[in-house]
């Protein structure tokens, strides 16, 4: 009798130090007797740490020449839609006058006219199409780069006119259908969401430079860290006149371009 | 009470019928879009916004505006708005679900629809004014139902339904506010880029609901014999005649300080907007019930042509992010859906009607 309650009482203890132990372990890690690897927790993203930028140097830009538009919508399985109304472009060629309408200065040389200038999306720091998502689909991440939630976007297309880019791409069909060599590094889209250039978040992982920076001839583009001091993209932006398209919106664009 | 809506006489049948009809057929178009995508609509790269987006900025007007004859009769105690009241909850509540289902039409991807409410982005004007019009809808719905079935058992209503009532007023001048301001927020469309467009939202709503609500009290009266009253009509009408002529003035000055000169729609709108409020003003016009029934269908087109054709399909023409210009015209299919989502609300409505009329005979009976 004695002894029945008397295991009873030591069964129960021992179950309390083994709760207790469990739950000091949770709250002070140094108690917990199997160790978890922490830098995991160290290495979290600190937002606004870093804020990956761009600078073209559009006089290196050669006519004709399609290696990174290639390159990039390759790597990420964009459909090769030929009519304009379902085009889907991440990094595209386009005119002085499509790319800086609203810039000042009219009288620019026929050279300038007739120069290509890339565009894609500025990644902006204050952007418009982040802030009317109503999902949160469309989103800024912590090192300033505006990512797509291809399996959160409702197809909405609200992001589409909030772009003063014009940086999004809907798709209006299955894009499967029209891609030409799908690669499986990446995902392709379904019909109803929005994509657009994601500044090869992808590659940066991996330790890689964005797929158009990488293929380019001329090395007319420059990447890098905004925020870090020594980085290349700071000594171009020190070193040279840039220009980022519509400035006066106040979107604060990542890209800058060396006319 | 609902089983009132299906007894009717062999007008009405043939009328649901018809209707039904309708929203087969754009259940069917649907389905096309649904399974091609939105490929098969007119819409593209630089339009990304059609016909639908049209009716849903209308219809979100429509649906606030009824909110006026609640505030006149709750708040300011106007007792010739007692029969129109419900009427009116009843035309928020179709207008309501109309513009839901327009917003649905118009997705990608609808079966996420409910990401919205899973992983809502506070910061968005587009996730406020899905929550509102979710709101609105409920609150017009059942303040409009305890309203109808007290009368129904001969009592007043509750004490929670005059509450829920005023709980719509900040909802419905919300909804026309925010929608205002997320089109105006749009920074790749300049012709909505302005603050008067917040203020035209309101006055066209109103103007365009009021006279909404006077057809439909008319076309009640000639179709069943039960009329809401002739002073009620006096009531909705001076609100629509002044919230016109807020809606045209603004129209107009918008004519000076934007492109909207250059959209023919544009002119169609306000010379149509300017003749019925005219028609309204003027007492020996107004008097006649031809020109005072054409003068509201008029302003119901008015606000309907500039909140469709003019402000969103021309919004995109005018400045297209890109610099181009590429036209845009709805395909049969979008037609299709479109008539559909109106048929659809249209048969609510006439149902609702339907128990509204229904109860009101009984107790006068």
């Amino acid at each position: 009798m004695m002894n029945e309650q008397r295991r009873e009482f030591i069964k129960k203890t021992a179950l309390g130090v083994f709760a207790g132990l469990g739950v000091a372990s949770g709250l002070v890690p140094a108690f917990s007797l199997e160790k978890t690897a922490l830098p995991v927790w160290d290495e979290k993203p600190v937002p606004g740490k870093i804020r990956w930028g761009m600078v073209i140097d559009t006089r290196q830009c050669k006519e004709g020449c399609q290696q990174c538009v290639t390159a990039c919508h390759h790597e990420h399985n964009v459909p090769a839609f030929k009519n304009r109304k379902e085009e889907i472009r991440w990094i595209w060629k386009n005119s002085y006058k499509n790319v800086f309408p609203t810039a000042t200065n009219s009288a620019v040389s026929k050279e300038i006219q007739n120069r290509s200038f890339l565009s894609l999306c500025n990644h902006c720091a204050d952007s418009p199409c982040t802030q009317i998502c109503p999902t949160g689909a469309t989103f800024k991440r912590w090192d300033g780069i505006v990512e797509i939630d291809y399996h959160r976007c409702v197809g909405c297309r609200f992001c589409i006119p909030a772009c003063p880019y014009g940086s999004l791409s809907f798709n209006w069909q299955d894009p499967r259908t029209a891609i030409v060599d799908p690669v499986t590094a990446y995902p392709t889209r379904e019909q109803g969401v929005v994509e657009k250039c994601n500044f090869c978040s992808d590659r940066l992982v991996k330790g890689l430079l964005p797929a158009c920076v990488d293929a380019c001839p001329e090395q007319a583009f420059t990447f890098g860290d905004m925020n870090d001091p020594v980085s290349d993209i700071r000594v171009v932006l020190e070193s040279n006149v840039t220009m980022q398209r519509k400035p006066e919106l106040g979107t604060k664009p990542s890209v800058f371009y060396i006319i | 009470m609902i089983e009132k809506a299906l007894k009717g006489n062999r007008s009405y049948w043939i009328w649901i019928v018809f209707l039904v009809t309708l929203v087969a057929s754009g259940l069917s178009a649907y389905y096309q879009q649904r399974w091609f995508g939105l490929t098969v609509t007119g819409m593209g790269r630089e339009a990304s916004f059609g016909i639908y987006t049209a009716q849903l900025t209308f219809l979100l007007g429509v649906a606030a505006s009824a909110v006026m004859v609640v505030f006149s009769f709750s708040l300011r105690r106007q007792k010739e708005l007692a029969k129109t009241v419900i009427i009116a909850l009843f035309m928020a509540v179709s207008a309501a679900l109309m513009s839901m289902l327009f917003v649905v039409a118009d997705m990608g991807k609808p079966d996420r629809v409910l990401n919205i409410i899973f992983f809502p982005n506070p910061r968005s004007l587009v996730f406020w004014d899905l929550l509102l019009l979710s709101g609105y809808l409920a609150t017009s719905l059942i303040s409009g139902w305890a309203m109808l079935g007290a009368e129904h058992k001969g009592v007043p209503p509750s004490a929670w339904v005059t509450s829920v009532m005023y709980l719509s007023i900040p909802l419905a001048f919300g909804i026309a506010t925010i929608s205002a301001v997320l089109y105006a927020g749009l920074p790749g469309i300049n012709l909505w880029l302005t603050a008067v467009l917040a203020i035209r939202f309101i006055a066209s709503a109103l103007a365009a609901g009021m006279a909404l609500l006077i057809l439909v009290t008319l076309m009640l009266k000639e179709t069943t014999g039960f009329d809401a009253g002739k002073e009620a009509r006096e009531k909705l009408a001076m609100v629509a005649t002044y919230a016109g002529i807020a809606n045209v003035l603004l129209l107009g000055v918008q004519f000076i300080t934007t492109t909207y000169s250059n959209l023919p729609w544009m002119w169609f709108s306000l010379i149509i907007g300017v003749v019925s409020v005219t028609i309204l003003l003027l007492p020996a016009l107004r008097k006649s019930q031809l020109l005072f029934v054409g003068a509201c269908t008029a302003l119901v087109l008015s606000v309907w042509v500039d909140k469709s054709a003019g402000l969103m399909i021309g919004g995109e023409l005018v400045p297209a992010p890109l610099g181009s210009i590429v036209a845009y015209a709805p395909t049969s299919t979008e037609l299709f859906v479109v008539v559909g989502i109106w048929s659809l609300g249209t048969m609510l409505f006439t149902a609702l009607l339907k128990v509204v009329v229904a109860v009101k005979v009984d107790n006068e009976g």
